[in-house]
Parts: C-alpha cells; sequence; structure tokens
C-alpha cells in the first residue's frame, strides 16, 4: 500500500513534464487527455488508498514512504518522505478529485486558447506541488510544495501576460506571499534550534516536552508559521493579493484561489497543532485574525461588481471562519469547512467562468442578468453553490460546517461571545451578497447576449460539484440533531480533541440564531435587489453611505496604505540610488588624483628656467635642513 | 602529477588555440573545447577513484603533488585537491565548457588570441583552487588576472576600457595586499620557526601574536572580499559583468568570484583562526549589507547584465554570512551557494547574451513580451529566475536555507535580516521577468528561439540545477571529505 504513495505525486509531476516539454507538438485533444488524465488517475489512486485507509488503519495512523536521503549535514537531516494521516487525506481527496473535475472542465473552457499546454502543464505542477505539501513528513519538503505551490500561482496568474495588469497581479500575489514564507521559514530554523528535528512527527512528539507553555519561544515559532499561513491563506494583513489574483483564468481560480492552495495555511496550522497548543496566546490570535478578515472581506464582498472579486472576497471570508475555527480549539470543525468550501467554491468559480465566457468575457454582473433560462444547467449548478455558501439549512454543505463553527466560535474552550457575534454577523454579510449576486446575475432582464452555452466537459464537473455542494455535508451532523460524525471520526485521529466549556446554553437555541440570520440575510438581498429595488438608488445619493460603499470596495484601503508605507518609498529609495553611491567614493579618487595630476603637471611645462629655480630651491631646502638639524 | 596535467592541458591548450587560429580559427574552437572537456573527464575520473570511497577522518586530501620549485626561498610547486577542490574544480572545467561553448559564435575576431585568454583565465582558475604553496597561489592568482583583464578590454561592449581598468585595478590592489600578508606571514613564520616555507602545511603551525595575525589576516582578506565581492568593494562588479563578452561574465560570476569564497575557506580560517572568529561578527554583518544592499541595487537596474550582476553581489553576500558563522550547516550551505550560483547565475548571464545577441540592447525598457516569440528560452529564464530567488527544488535553495538554517545558530538578529533577502530576490527576479519576457510584446521582427547549441548550453544548466536541488547530498558528502 505505502510503495504507491509516490504515484500521487508523480503522476501530475509526469504530466508537467510531458507538456512543458513537448506541449508545442502535441495536438490540443493529447494535451487534454495528459494534462487531465493524470490528475484523474492520481485521484482514483488517492480514492483507493483512501479505502484501504478507512476500511484498514495503519498501526500509527499513517502511511510513509521514504523516496531518497535529501539533505544530511551534521545534525540535520532530511529525506524526501511522504506520510499520510487522516488529516492529510482529507486534503489529497479534494486536491485530487476537485483537481480532476477542474482539469476536465478547463479541457474545455481553455480550448480555445493559443496556450493550452502552458496552461495544463501549469496547473499538473500546481498539483504535484499541493500534493507535496500536503503529503510532506517533514517541513523542509513541505515548505518545497508550499513554494511549488506559490510558484504555480504565480504562473497562473500571470497566464495571459501578455496585459501588464495580470503581470503586476502575479507578482503582487508572489510578493505577499513570500513575505509570509520568510516569516514561515525563520520560524522553520527556530524550530530546528530548539529541538534539532524538522520532521513533522518528531516535533510532534518532542514539543510538549522541550516547550514550556506559553513561553516566549513557543510563541515566537507558532506566530513565525502562523504568519506564513496567513500569507499563503490571504488573511487580514496579508490579504489583499487574492482579489487582484482573479486576472487568472476562472479554473484556476478555482483550483488554487478557492478550493486548494489558499487553504493551505489552514493546513499548516492543523498540521502544527502540537506547537499552537502549546501557545494559548497565538491560537487567540489566530481566532481574531480569522474573525478580523472575515468581517473585512466579507463587507468588501457586498460592494463588488466584478463577478469573480465578489468571489474571491468570499473565499478571503470563508477561510477566515476556517482560521477562527482553527483558533478556538475546533480543529476537526475548521477542516469540516475547508472540506465543504473546496466543493462549493470551486463550483461557484468555474460556473461563474461559464457566465463569463457566454458573454465574451463580461465581468460586471450588473451587465449580466436574466441568465436563469438562458443558460439553465449553469443557474442550478450556481444556485447549489450559491446556498451553500449562503449555509441555507440542511439543504446544503455550506449550512453544516458553518453551523459547527459558529457554535464552537462561543462554546469550544478558546472561544468567547464576541467571536461569535463576528461569525454570526459574517453569516448574515455572506447570506446577504450571496442573494446579491445571484439576483442580480440570473434574474432581470438581460443586458448581453449569450454567444455559446458550455460544452458538456464544462457541464459535468459543474453537476457533480453541485451535488457534491448539497450533500457533502450529511456525514456531519450537528450532534444534537442526529448522531452522524463520519467526518470527525476520521480526521479526529490526526487531531487534538476539542475542549468545550463547561456551562455552555442550549444549542438548539444558537442554531435558531444562526439559521435566522442566514434567512434574514437572504430576505435582505431580496429586498435589495429584487423587491424594492428604490432602496439602493437613495442610497446612492447619501454621500456617508458612498463613501462607505467606496471604502468597502478598495478592500478597505489596504492598497492604498501598502502602496504608501512600503511601496513608494522603496521605489523611492532603490531609484535614488540607481547609480550606486558607494561608486561614488572610487571615482571620488580617480577625480582626486587627477586634480593632483592637473596640479603637479604645472611643475613640467619644459621650461629649463623653472627646472633650475626648483633645483636650487631643492638644494637650498636641503642644505638647510642640515644646518638646522 | 595528474593535476599538473590540468592545468598543463589548459594551458598548452591556449597557446595552440592562439598559434592555429592564423591558419583555421575554427580548430582554435575545438581544440579549446577539447582541452576543457579532456580535463573534465580527467577530474571526473579522479573523482570516481577517489571520491566515492570510503575514507578514513585522517585522510582529506585526494592527491597531492609536491616538487621543488625555487627551493632557496622555500617556495614549491604544492598542489593537492581535496573535497573543497574536487567541488570547484569541477565547477570549473563546467562552467569553463559551456564557455568555450557560449562563445562559438559571438566571437568573430582575434579568435585565437581570445581563447588563448579563455583557456588561461580557466587555467589560473584551476591553479589557484589547487596550489598549497602561498606563493603559488598568488602566482596563480595574478595568472588568472591579465587574460581576464584582456578578454573585457578586446572582447568586450562598448564601455570595455573603463570596466577593464577598474577590475584591474581593483583586484590587483587587493593582490598586492595579499602579497604583503603572504610575505610578512613567510617572514614572521621563517623567524620563528628558522625554516622559511611558503608551504601551506608548515605555515599551519605557525603561532603567532594576535595583533600580528590580526594584520596580516586583513590583508588576506581584503584581497579575498573584493573577489567576493563585498560591500563596499562592489563597485567593480556590475562594470565588468556588463562589459565583458558572455563568456567572460560567465566565468567572472561563476569562477572568479568564487576564488574569493575559497580562498577564505582555504587560507583565513585555518592560518588565523581565532582572528577570524574575532571579526565574524562583523563580517556577517557585512555579508547581510551585502544581501539587501545588492538586492535593492539590482531593483533598480534598467540594464539587464548589470542587474544580474547586483544579485551577484546580494548572493555572496550570504557566502561571507555563511562562512563566518562557523557552523557545519552554514558551510555546507556556503559550497552549495558556490556552485549554484555558479551554474544559475552564469545561466542567467548566458541568457543576457543570447538575447543581447537577437535585440542588440542590454536595456530592458526596449523589452517585453518575448515570451511571444521565444517561449522555449522563456521557460529556461522563468526556471533560472526562480533559482535565483531561491524556489526548492531547484539548487540555490539548499544553499540558502542550509546558510540561514546553520547562521541562525550563530546569530538570531542578523539571519532573520539575511532572510528579508529571500523577499527582496523575489522584488528584483520578478521584476526582470516581467520587464523580460512578460508584458505586451515591444519587439515587431520576428525573433528566433534557441538554436540547438544553444539548446545544449541551457539544457546543461538546467539539468544540473535541478539534480542538485533535489539530490545535494552528492556535494555535500564530497565537501564533508574536508570537514572530517
Amino acid at each position: 500500500m505505502q510503495e504507491v504513495l509516490f504515484l500521487i505525486p508523480a503522476l501530475p509531476l509526469m504530466g508537467f513534464l510531458i507538456l512543458s516539454l513537448a506541449g508545442r507538438h502535441l495536438s490540443k485533444q493529447v494535451i487534454a487527455v495528459v494534462g487531465a488524465g493524470v490528475v484523474c488517475i492520481a485521484a482514483i489512486v488517492t480514492i483507493w488508498l483512501g479505502i484501504n485507509f478507512l476500511q484498514a488503519p495503519p498501526e500509527n495512523g499513517a502511511y510513509t514512504e521514504t523516496l531518497w536521503r535529501w539533505m544530511s549535514v551534521a545534525n540535520f537531516n532530511c529525506s524526501f518522505s511522504f506520510r499520510i494521516d487522516a488529516l492529510s487525506l482529507v486534503f489529497l481527496f479534494v486536491i485530487t478529485f476537485v483537481g480532476a473535475l477542474i482539469h476536465i472542465y478547463s479541457a474545455g473552457f481553455m480550448k480555445h486558447d493559443r496556450d493550452y499546454a502552458r496552461f495544463f502543464a501549469s496547473m499538473n505542477l500546481f498539483v504535484c506541488a499541493m500534493l507535496i505539501l500536503v503529503m510532506a513528513d517533514n517541513l523542509v519538503l513541505l515548505y518545497l510544495g508550499w513554494e511549488g505551490v506559490g510558484l504555480c500561482s504565480y504562473l497562473l496568474i500571470g497566464f495571459w501576460y501578455e496585459t501588464t495588469a495580470n503581470v503586476h497581479a502575479a507578482n503582487k500575489a508572489f510578493y505577499i506571499t513570500r513575505i509570509g514564507d520568510t516569516a514561515m521559514a525563520i520560524g522553520l530554523f527556530l524550530l530546528f534550534r530548539e529541538l534539532g528535528t524538522l520532521d513533522i512527527p518528531a516535533i510532534q512528539k518532542a514539543a510538549p516536552e522541550h516547550f514550556i507553555k506559553s513561553s516566549p519561544l513557543i510563541t515566537s515559532i507558532a506566530l513565525l508559521l502562523l504568519a506564513g499561513g496567513m500569507g499563503k491563506s490571504a488573511q487580514v494583513p496579508l490579504q489583499t493579493w487574492l482579489p487582484d489574483a482573479m486576472a487568472g483564468p476562472s479554473p484556476v481560480s478555482a483550483l488554487i484561489h478557492a478550493a486548494t492552495m489558499v487553504t493551505a495555511g489552514v493546513y499548516l496550522v492543523a498540521r502544527m497543532h502540537a506547537v499552537f497548543q502549546l501557545s494559548p496566546f497565538v491560537m487567540n490570535i489566530t481566532a481574531v485574525v480569522g474573525a478580523v478578515t472575515l468581517l473585512i472581506a466579507g463587507c468588501s464582498a457586498m460592494v463588488q461588481t466584478d463577478i469573480k472579486r465578489i468571489l474571491a472576497y468570499s473565499t478571503i471570508s470563508q477561510v477566515g471562519y476556517m482560521f477562527l475555527a482553527l483558533g478556538v480549539g475546533a480543529w476537526s470543525a475548521g477542516i469540516f469547512h475547508f472540506f465543504t468550501h473546496a466543493f462549493f467554491k470551486a463550483l461557484l468559480f468555474l460556473a461563474a467562468g461559464a457566465v463569463i465566457e457566454s458573454l465574451h468575457h463580461e465581468h460586471g454582473i450588473f451587465k449580466m442578468g436574466g441568465l436563469k433560462n438562458k443558460l439553465p444547467i449553469v443557474f442550478y449548478t450556481f444556485l447549489a453553490g450559491a446556498a451553500a455558501l449562503a449555509a441555507l439549512p440542511f439543504v446544503s454543505a455550506g449550512f453544516f460546517s458553518k453551523d459547527q463553527i459558529l457554535w464552537y466560535a462561543w462554546s469550544a474552550n478558546g472561544g468567547n461571545p464576541l467571536l461569535w457575534l463576528v461569525a454570526l454577523a459574517g453569516a448574515f454579510i455572506t447570506a446577504f451578497y450571496t442573494t446579491r449576486l445571484m439576483l442580480v446575475v440570473f434574474w432581470g432582464e438581460i443586458k448581453t447576449d449569450i454567444s455559446e452555452p458550455p460544452g458538456r466537459l464544462m457541464t459535468w464537473p459543474l453537476i457533480i460539484l453541485a451535488l457534491l455542494s448539497i450533500v457533502a455535508g450529511f456525514i456531519e451532523w450537528p450532534h444534537n440533531l442526529m448522531h452522524v460524525t463520519l467526518f470527525s471520526d476520521v480526521v479526529q485521529k490526526a487531531l487534538p480533541p476539542l475542549t468545550e466549556k463547561d456551562i455552555v446554553p442550549s444549542e438548539y437555541i444558537f442554531q435558531l440564531i444562526a439559521v435566522a440570520a442566514t434567512l434574514t440575510g437572504i430576505y435582505t438581498g431580496y429586498l435589495l435587489y429584487k423587491k424594492n429595488t428604490a432602496i439602493v438608488a437613495k442610497w446612492k445619493e447619501v454621500p456617508a453611505l458612498v463613501g462607505l460603499r467606496n471604502f468597502f470596495f478598495s478592500g478597505w484601503r489596504f492598497d492604498q496604505l501598502y502602496h504608501t508605507l512600503f511601496v513608494r518609498p522603496f521605489m523611492f529609495v532603490t531609484s535614488l540610488n540607481k547609480q550606486d553611491v558607494i561608486d561614488k567614493i572610487y571615482t571620488g579618487i580617480v577625480s582626486i588624483f587627477q586634480w593632483l595630476n592637473g596640479i603637479f603637471s604645472v611643475s613640467q611645462d619644459g621650461s629649463v628656467r623653472t627646472y633650475v629655480i626648483s633645483v636650487l630651491i631643492g638644494i637650498i631646502f636641503i642644505l638647510a635642513l642640515q644646518f638646522f638639524l | 602529477m595528474i593535476l599538473v596535467w590540468l592545468i598543463v592541458v589548459l594551458l598548452s591548450g591556449g597557446m595552440l588555440c592562439w598559434l592555429i587560429a592564423r591558419w583555421n580559427p575554427m580548430a582554435a574552437k575545438w581544440i579549446a573545447l577539447f582541452a576543457v572537456l579532456a580535463d573534465l573527464a580527467i577530474l571526473m575520473n579522479i573523482w570516481l577513484q577517489y571520491g566515492r570511497g570510503t575514507h578514513t577522518s585522517t585522510d582529506t586530501w585526494m592527491i597531492q603533488y609536491q616538487t621543488a620549485w625555487i627551493p632557496s626561498f622555500g617556495i614549491s610547486f604544492h598542489v593537492a585537491i581535496d573535497g573543497l577542490s574536487m567541488i570547484l574544480l569541477l565547477l570549473t572545467f563546467f562552467l569553463g565548457t559551456l564557455a568555450v561553448l557560449c562563445s562559438w559564435k559571438e566571437i568573430h575576431n582575434r579568435t585565437g588570441f581570445y581563447y588563448f585568454n579563455l583557456l588561461w583565465t580557466l587555467a589560473g582558475i584551476s591553479g589557484v583552487f589547487v596550489a598549497l604553496d602561498l606563493f603559488l597561489f598568488y602566482f596563480f592568482w595574478e595568472v588568472m588576472l591579465v587574460p581576464m583583464y584582456l578578454l573585457i578590454l578586446i572582447w568586450g561592449d562598448k564601455n570595455r576600457r573603463y570596466a577593464a581598468y577598474k577590475f584591474f585595478i581593483f583586484t590587483q590592489a587587493g593582490g598586492l595586499l595579499m602579497l604583503l600578508s603572504i610575505l610578512s606571514l613567510y617572514f614572521t613564520h621563517g623567524a620563528k620557526n628558522g625554516t622559511y616555507s611558503y608551504d601551506y602545511f608548515s605555515l599551519l603551525n605557525t603561532q603567532l601574536e594576535p595583533a600580528t595575525a590580526k594584520w596580516i589576516m586583513i590583508g588576506f582578506m581584503i584581497a579575498f572580499v573584493i573577489k567576493l565581492p563585498m560591500v563596499p568593494f562592489h563597485s567593480w562588479l556590475p562594470d565588468a559583468h556588463s562589459e565583458a563578452p558572455t563568456a567572460g561574465s560567465l566565468i567572472l560570476a561563476g569562477l572568479l568570484l568564487k576564488t574569493g569564497a575559497y580562498g577564505i575557506i582555504r587560507f583565513v580560517l585555518p592560518l588565523f583562526h581565532q582572528a577570524a572568529v574575532d571579526i565574524a561578527w562583523w563580517a556577517m554583518l557585512f555579508g547581510v549589507i551585502g544581501i539587501i544592499y545588492g538586492a535593492m541595487m539590482a531593483f533598480a537596474q534598467t540594464d539587464i547584465k548589470r542587474l544580474i550582476a547586483y544579485t551577484s553581489v546580494s548572493h555572496m553576500g550570504f557566502v561571507l554570512t555563511g562562512i563566518f558563522a562557523f557552523r557545519e550547516i552554514a558551510m555546507q550551505g556556503v559550497v552549495m551557494q558556490i556552485v549554484t550560483h555558479g551554474i544559475s547565475t552564469g545561466a542567467l548571464f548566458v541568457l543576457a547574451g543570447m538575447i543581447k545577441e537577437r535585440l542588440h540592447t542590454r536595456d530592458i525598457e526596449k523589452m517585453g513580451g518575448l515570451w511571444t516569440s521565444m517561449p522555449a528560452m522563456g521557460g529556461v529564464a522563468m526556471l533560472f529566475t526562480m533559482a535565483s530567488l531561491g524556489l526548492p527544488v531547484l539548487g540555490n535553495f539548499i544553499a540558502e536555507f542550509l546558510i540561514l538554517l546553520g547562521t541562525f545558530q550563530a546569530n538570531v538578529l542578523l539571519t532573520v535580516l539575511a532572510s528579508t533577502g529571500l523577499v527582496f530576490s523575489a522584488l528584483y527576479s520578478l521584476r526582470m521577468m516581467q520587464k523580460v519576457f512578460l508584458g505586451p510584446t515591444t519587439s515587431g521582427d520576428k525573433l528566433t528561439d534557441i538554436t540547438a547549441r544553444e539548446l545544449i548550453i541551457l539544457a546543461t544548466l538546467s539539468i544540473a540545477i535541478v539534480l542538485l536541488g533535489l539530490y545535494p547530498q552528492t556535494v555535500m558528502d564530497l565537501l564533508s571529505y574536508r570537514l572530517h
């Protein structure tokens, strides 16, 4: 069983190599078969492995495979070795399965693109790197995957590189995540100095013995790792790259910037739970970061007009929920939300891509409208995804996962009423902007004619994801309603148990409030964008509200802030010193010598008289010296 | 004796090139290629023979050869290789081969003399990496300087005269200080022990007063950090790099800079251990300054070769910091950095040369969107851009990671500052990629993508950098041959 682990990342890697080296000589059909095929096979291997894992769990809770010794210097050892436990398995499943669907969809979506091979090559490389990230047995290998997904994200955001704005977006994504990555790297150095190892199981084992709980040391380590996670997962204050990352093709947004890569931070925190648990302070920070992020991004999502930017902000916000869950200690709930979110957010992006493609690359939602009857399959699948995003009770996967998080935000040991309140407000906001999106895009009158409806390669992945967005939640019910805990039973093996407060109010009340918040959100959306559109029109005349709207629209002006604080000073300093001020020292020395040369060459004017005089002066000088000394 | 052959092959090959080119310039190219390949083969043979076997901790030298040269002054022809020399020699002949190949079409005038200089520079560099007699070391140090100076002066770009003078004066100033230091070490040692000798092993045991040791060491250090180069002695580098022909830049970046690092590791640390420990903090600090300053300078450049030159300043800052951390992990990282920087920066210069051949400009503001017409070159450029910003899977990551991992144990603050180099390297690398290969297409005429000869060069470099990233242990095992 364990011997085939390497196949899972090796298959997409093979696809990447074939397509990048020989892609230009292959027909589009072959490219699609190779590009999507390898990921599909990887998905099948993963599912087969998963079934085996669940039927006969390995003794120590993980499959492991070591490929080769990577580095071994002094006391530092690390290998190319994989380790799959329950947590990795969830991620593996999502990456390969959702990844395979997105690849199939892309075969149709990108069919007119000139760089078909480059697209699939980058996508395959991404899948490979992401798989290595979640399968890594040590933090260095994890870091390899971590940087690898960053590279692929950069390549794919800037896929249409001839537009300068796209390249800028790609660079920005790379820069900002690199800041987080560097913090994380420093965290690794610190961990290694303390524990002498970077193997994940060894850290899990040694950390509780080595570190004193809440000591500054463990707090710094956890903070540094968290910073890495925040960069990749677009959490405040490192969130600004994600909305711009929508410059990439829609399948890229679905795979990288919704389902998988942006949740790498969640994976990292969950994977390093032994470290985070030792620092309750950092756990609190994680929860607060999540809460702040979900609110900030949610507010921005309410006022966006670009369909993909709405989804981007909503992704930031949903990942914020995951961080919140992890922070309060509801590990399994956070991972569960990742699981359901991957389906419905990938679905939403793919469906949005289908809409955009059908409307001649139109992104603005207010130029869409009335698509309900024109694109029925897209409509119904989008509806399923939207329901899940809004957490519509019982008929959507999002409800089950978000309900857990809301509940634990209060009742878990690390939770408190304020976090719960923010999460609740987030639920309201989410329901509101989702409704707004649905109504504006699919109802009303037709504003842009559609070119051609999406083909079957694109609709089947939508349908499958739509089904999953509805049913994926059923594997884990709120425990006061029905005792189904298939999901947490599995992942709990790899995660610490949840501890709840001793005295908590009844869960039913919380569920009712959460449902009420969702429904109110939906109704508000309905009221403002369908029933009585005059209200919004009236608000647009109030300057304060317009100012607030613009503030939200710009993503709370984070970009402007960073521009003033970092970008402009850096550009100024570097351009000021383009000629290298240090070189001036040397050119200065040269000038001094030239100047001296000018002075002394006066004495060499070729006139015998001057020479005689200077000889005489010299003689007198020497005689004088002898006389006086 | 085989070590002497390594150098003799290059020296005589160079002479032969010069002579034969009068009648047939093509033959000169083939002779040059054959000479470096022969050396590469000889060295591989030695490596397979000695490098792989089990070794005892006392036997750090694979091969030694010693014969009297000027016995009355205690000068001998003493050469030897250990793991460190082996790694650097492999790099020398590897890059040397590519340097010959990438000059194939670029050099049209005085071909024979060009290859003479190229091979003699390589001979000087190999000599530096094997010499164990300080006088001999100094001799080779000069041998590599003069031909390099001529390479820049004769076959360089528009501003070549200025660049060549600057290169010569900087290096020579350092070289003379080193000569002074060598002489004072020689006389101090002689006065104490009665035997006057330039031999490395005799000098190793010299008991020096701390103050004397410090001053002598500073002479060596200045020579080496100018070569490295360390900020603020770096300003010869951008000029020399940007004006030199492609092969010149390749050798400068890939090998010449490495002689500085090699000198510190081979001579400064063992000869003046205590004095080196005393300046460790300052050396690390200047390394960190170099990392950040070089990166910021690179970010501002618009001349592609100047840009790459400043990235070298930044990367070599890691070397200086790593050496003076005095940790085995960091030292392994330093040697990896020497090798991988040679390959990745060398590759970037080769690419810059290829672009210049096609566009006849080095100004990145006049480039853009080259990916469209040259996707293969774009792909390779992306690979080496990523190598330069330290992406895992590629060798440079191993180097920088190990250096930082090691230095962190020595000094937390400086390591954290050095780590910001990872962010800065992303800034300048992606900017370069954007300006040259991405963005809207500017060049109207169709450019030819890489040719077969260029493909061989770039593919070799690409495979090397990936292999070093995935199996760095090969290099590390070779080095631990020395460290044990």
